[in-house]
């Protein structure tokens, strides 16, 4: 079914035979984010079969965890959606946690939230820039993008010690206590933050050609958006108010005050500006965690050596920067999970490209697809 | 005035001259070409908040001789499905249509290459020629992307000849003359764009188009078909399409500055002589150059089909307009300022109607408050 008007998708007519084109994009293309690869068919400029293909990057992350210490298998998770690490390692940390029992100070719950918003931010940024080049402004919003990112990237330096898989997170806690000018430091970069949305609103959310390229392409109602498993932004911009951070809250969430932007009618336009709008929620959310944030531990005490989990097995749904991260552990006594599963968010959004895009421009498809901001780390695995 | 130093043929030979005035221009515009892309890299650049080159030479200023440098000692790398003549011999046609402009256009008083009395008409047709190549690169290449880029070329640079030729037409109407040097002389006193507004706006826009500007950059969509119809092209080949965009680049800008913004005549062009008439045709075409990048660095790109009903549904219709109030005003003959407000009315009206399109789009004030919040409780 596609969710195009029928007449649109047309064969053109005439006494000159026409022969449909394949145009095989990616999996090296500038407009795929990674090593997707997608094969059109086109009729002239109009995109009538598509098929994508999936797997160049696939590092087999579960079966890998599950051969692995449940301490060791952190750096793997960070690499899944590469561009929002912190947010990674919360989803997989926060399930062995729940799996073990273990219990977090509060310290380091909030410096978690602090981390995975900046790192929510950080993807959004990197998708407003993306998307600003995909619909073919010169490389300006992404340069734009880029400035906000790398003062994200040092402050996570400055913390983790890393950029971007910082392994920052520890079953139990975090890693090490934030150094001392972070809350200063971290409300500079929160105001070059906003004013770097501000920037990319003007440059893009106001820009006359930008707007006609992208609203009304390919609305998407809540029922397709819900039977083709859509969550994050791409279902929020639907119209329906579906965030785990408020619907399944975890860690200190529910503390906060904080808004769910969602869309109108669930097109291109309305996917972007969920994402920004998101943003400054985020930024919300840190200052509210800075003003909160208690003194104390920031590592459970009484740890064991080794940790070892007794039969059980758990889903552990987070809010992802692209919808629904859960992460399925299955223990089986031993230090090793038995059973590990990544449910990536980018991959089920991909799922619905073909319905998407069969009936539009080549052009158009290219905005689709980034559109679905999509992370192949995560959905190759 | 002085007289400029070359006006008479070098050597009273006509034919000499003609060569030695077309080799002086040619090295002249492989060096500005070399420095236009140099200055579009260091524009765009402070747009985008980055330095641009700095490395080669002082603050960069060699950029562009290492970069011809390597070009010029790339492989020469011809696909193996490519069709060979067509392949081999598209750059050429690409480049060449756009050094042929460079015979008619005035870049001081009475000294182009060969002052032409037909010379708009000249670079009209000449300027035709360039999509030859461009379709021969895309159907030649053997590439499916390059393929979509040629077509895409072809079916955009031919609508948009329509505006650019009749917006063009209607100023000659008024000027009187195809003769650019005569056009120029016509504005000492005020430039054309003050009393054709209009017909600059569609000239500018449908300009853009035939250079494969943003926002109709789309035969060379660098994140759709990355690069379009060149995309097979490599070394010598590739820096001959590059040679010819730029060097359209600045012929459009002369040619579009001597038409609408007084080219070397306006102001005290005829009285300060052949040096300060350089310098006004610099300056001039170097301010067109500039709105060319401003715009590329700011602008996303349309689609086809919103550019071609922008072509055919708006840019035609107004431009054959403005043909229709410029006839009727010369054939009444009522005077010049009337017909420079009609003008000027037809340009803010053209104008506001785009900004009141954008202007009806959702707003970006208050963006989370533009937006519907779900109710869902706090556990």
């Amino acid at each position: 079914m596609s969710v195009w008007p029928e007449e649109r998708v047309t064969t053109a007519e005439g006494d000159l035979d026409t022969v449909d084109m394949t145009v095989n994009v990616g999996p090296q293309h500038p407009a795929t984010h990674g090593v997707f690869r997608m094969v059109l068919t086109v009729d002239g400029e109009l995109v009538v079969g598509c098929e994508p293909y999936i797997g160049y990057l696939h590092r087999g992350l579960e079966k890998l965890s599950e051969n692995a210490d449940y301490r060791q298998a952190m750096g793997w998770w960070d690499r899944t959606d590469y561009l929002a690490g912190m947010c990674c390692e919360g989803a997989y940390t926060m399930a062995v946690e729940r799996l073990a029992g273990i219990e977090v100070p509060e310290r380091a719950d909030y410096i978690r939230v602090i981390m995975m918003e900046l790192s929510r931010i950080n993807s959004h940024f990197m998708f407003l820039g993306a998307f600003g080049a995909d619909v073919g402004s010169f490389g300006t919003s992404f340069v734009y993008a880029w400035r906000e990112r790398e003062r994200i990237y040092d402050l996570f330096e400055e913390v983790a010690g890393d950029r971007m898989f910082p392994t920052y997170f520890r079953i139990g806690g975090v890693t090490m206590d934030l150094p001392d000018n972070f809350e200063s430091r971290c409300r500079w970069v929160l105001g070059s933050i906003k004013q770097g949305l501000e920037d990319m609103d003007g440059l893009l959310t106001g820009n006359e050609v930008f707007v006609e390229r992208c609203r009304g392409l390919t609305p998407v109602t809540p029922e397709q958006a819900i039977a083709w498993g859509f969550t994050g932004p791409m279902l929020r911009a639907t119209g329906v108010p579906w965030d785990i951070r408020k619907a399944e809250p975890y860690s200190v969430y529910p503390k906060l005050d904080f808004e769910i932007p969602v869309g109108v009618q669930g097109d291109v336009f309305d996917r972007f500006h969920v994402r920004l709008a998101e943003c400054y929620q985020s930024v919300r959310i840190i200052e509210q965690c800075l003003e909160q944030m208690p003194e104390g531990r920031v590592l459970a005490p009484k740890l064991p050596k080794t940790l070892r989990i007794n039969d059980g097995e758990l889903y552990m749904p987070t809010e992802g920067t692209k919808g629904e991260y859960g992460v399925y552990l299955m223990a089986q006594g031993g230090t090793n999970p038995y059973r590990a599963k990544l449910r990536s968010p980018s991959f089920c959004n991909l799922s619905a490209l073909t319905e998407l895009v069969v009936g539009s421009y080549v052009a158009d498809a290219i905005i689709i697809l980034g559109s679905l901001d999509i992370v192949l780390g995560e959905v190759d695995k | 005035m002085s007289e400029f130093p070359f006006a008479d043929p070098f050597f009273g030979l006509s034919w000499l001259d003609a060569i030695i005035r077309i080799v002086i221009v040619v090295l002249v515009m492989t060096l500005v070409v070399v420095y236009l892309t140099y200055g579009e890299r260091k524009v765009v650049a402070r747009f985008q908040m980055r330095l641009g080159p700095t490395r080669t030479g002082p603050i960069g200023l060699l950029q562009g001789f290492a970069d011809a440098i390597k070009l010029l000692i790339k492989e020469d790398v011809r696909p193996r499905n490519a069709d060979r003549w067509v392949f081999e011999f598209a750059p050429y046609l690409t480049f060449i249509p756009v050094f042929l402009v460079l015979v008619a256009l005035p870049f001081a008083q009475d000294w182009g290459v060969r002052n032409l009395a037909l010379g708009m008409f000249f670079v009209f047709a000449v300027l035709g020629l360039n999509i030859v190549g461009v379709l021969m690169a895309g159907l030649g290449s053997g590439n499916k992307y390059a393929l979509l880029g040629g077509v895409r070329a072809a079916a955009q640079m031919i609508s948009y000849e329509i505006p650019l030729v009749v917006a063009l037409l209607a100023v000659a109407m008024v000027a009187g003359t195809l003769d650019l040097n005569a056009i120029v002389g016509m504005q000492d006193s005020r430039p054309f764009i003050l009393i054709q507004p209009l017909a600059f706006v569609i000239f500018f826009t449908a300009m853009l188009s035939e250079l494969h500007r943003a926002p109709f950059d789309i035969p060379v969509a660098e994140s759709e078909i990355v690069g379009g119809y060149f995309v097979e092209y490599s070394g010598i080949r590739w820096s001959m399409f590059q040679l010819a965009e730029y060097a359209s680049l600045w012929a459009f800008s002369i040619f579009g500055s001597a038409i609408f913004l007084g080219g070397w005549a306006f102001p005290f062009g005829e009285d300060w002589g052949w040096g300060w008439q350089l310098v006004l045709t610099l300056i001039k075409s170097l301010i067109m150059i500039m709105l060319i990048f401003w715009v590329r660095a700011t602008l996303p790109r349309l689609r086809m089909d919103q550019l071609m009903s922008f072509c055919w549904k708006a840019l035609i219709e107004v431009s054959f307009a403005l043909l229709l109030v410029n006839g009727l005003f010369l054939y009444y003959d009522w005077p010049e300022p009337i017909l420079a407000a009609v003008n000027w009315v037809g340009a803010i009206l053209f104008l506001g109607g785009i900004y009141l399109r954008a202007a009806r789009k959702p707003s970006t004030k208050n963006l989370v408050g533009s937006y519907k919040h779900a109710e869902v409780p706090n556990p």
